[in-house]
């Protein structure tokens, strides 16, 4: 594993960006912001006429790396451990799961959770709950 | 205009992401790696994202959900079911193991293609694959959809 430093301060200043945004596109769009969701819908089937709108936002969550990297001149780090077999089974899984349970950390851990929404709950829950015995059985049962 | 809204808001939610550290799969990892407490390996980070971005939305909706509607549409999209259904566990148990396997769930996925990784983009074809198949599944006649009016990807 590789070692990673406690960041509170950042991390609670960032979480507030992305519920800033989360609360911006609500203002906007009426929309929650689900990544999950609105990443799903950019393929068919097309049950409205939002896609444009949601490439957008796709394309915003993509060209952030690049403002950070134009601005300071370098990004924080990014270790990926995985090999692409891992990638492409942990990818499938995340895309079938999201879909299936409606949301992902923002629509249900984000949204969600703000919203008081019992059915976000208990997938923030369940998935907590698999991901930490997922971690558990990679790294403690070899 | 409203794409230019929309793709300034989805630059604010990556620049979140980034911010928070959460574009490292390695942070998340370490938070879901319970065992990490006692060894003293465990990066809380997480729950502090977490508790940012709640905070801010759980404020922040409640002054924006009294507006008459949406500045840019005629009316709020807002989930209204409130039952509990084998796929609103199923749908996320499944979502989670691949979340533990890499580190990586939707968001910082996509955000990690700006940063210019084959992991990322290997990861999120395989996830837009995953995604394609759900919605065609879901969309078979045999299996029950009991969300007629209501959009099966709602949150």
């Amino acid at each position: 594993m590789v070692a990673t430093s406690f960041t509170p301060f950042a991390s609670l200043l960032g979480g507030a960006l992305i519920g800033l945004s989360a609360v911006l596109l609500m203002w906007a769009t009426g929309r929650i912001a689900g990544i999950s969701g609105i990443a799903a819908r950019l393929f068919p089937p097309y049950e409205d006429r939002e896609f444009a709108g949601r490439l957008a936002f796709v394309a915003g969550l993509i060209a952030a790396p690049v403002l950070v990297r134009v601005v300071t001149g370098s990004l924080p780090a990014q270790t990926i451990v995985a090999g692409t077999p891992l990638l492409m089974i942990a990818g499938l899984l995340t895309g079938f799961g999201v879909v299936w349970g409606s949301g992902c950390t923002s629509g249900h851990g984000v949204c969600g959770l703000s919203r008081l929404s019992v059915r976000s709950l208990v997938a923030t829950v369940t998935f907590m709950a698999t991901g930490v015995a997922t971690v558990f059985v990679m790294r403690h049962w070899s | 205009m409203t794409i230019l809204v929309q793709f300034a808001i989805g630059l604010l939610f990556g620049l979140g992401l980034i911010v928070s550290g959460m574009s490292n799969p390695a942070k998340v990892l370490n938070f879901l790696d319970l065992a990490g407490i006692p060894a003293g390996t465990w990066d809380a980070s997480l729950a502090f994202v977490m508790a940012g971005a709640v905070a801010v939305t759980f404020v922040g909706f409640r002054y924006v959900l009294k507006l008459a509607h949406p500045f840019f549409a005629d009316r709020f999209h807002l989930p209204t079911r409130n039952d509990i259904d084998p796929k609103i566990i199923i749908g996320p148990a499944i979502f989670g193991i691949g979340w533990g396997l890499v580190g990586f769930c939707p968001g910082p996925a996509l955000t990690a293609l700006g940063f210019g990784s084959t992991a990322a983009f290997v990861f999120v074809v395989a996830m837009c694959a995953g995604m394609v198949l759900a919605r065609y599944i879901a969309g078979l006649p045999s299996s029950a959809r009991v969300t007629t009016s209501v959009d099966p990807l709602e949150t």
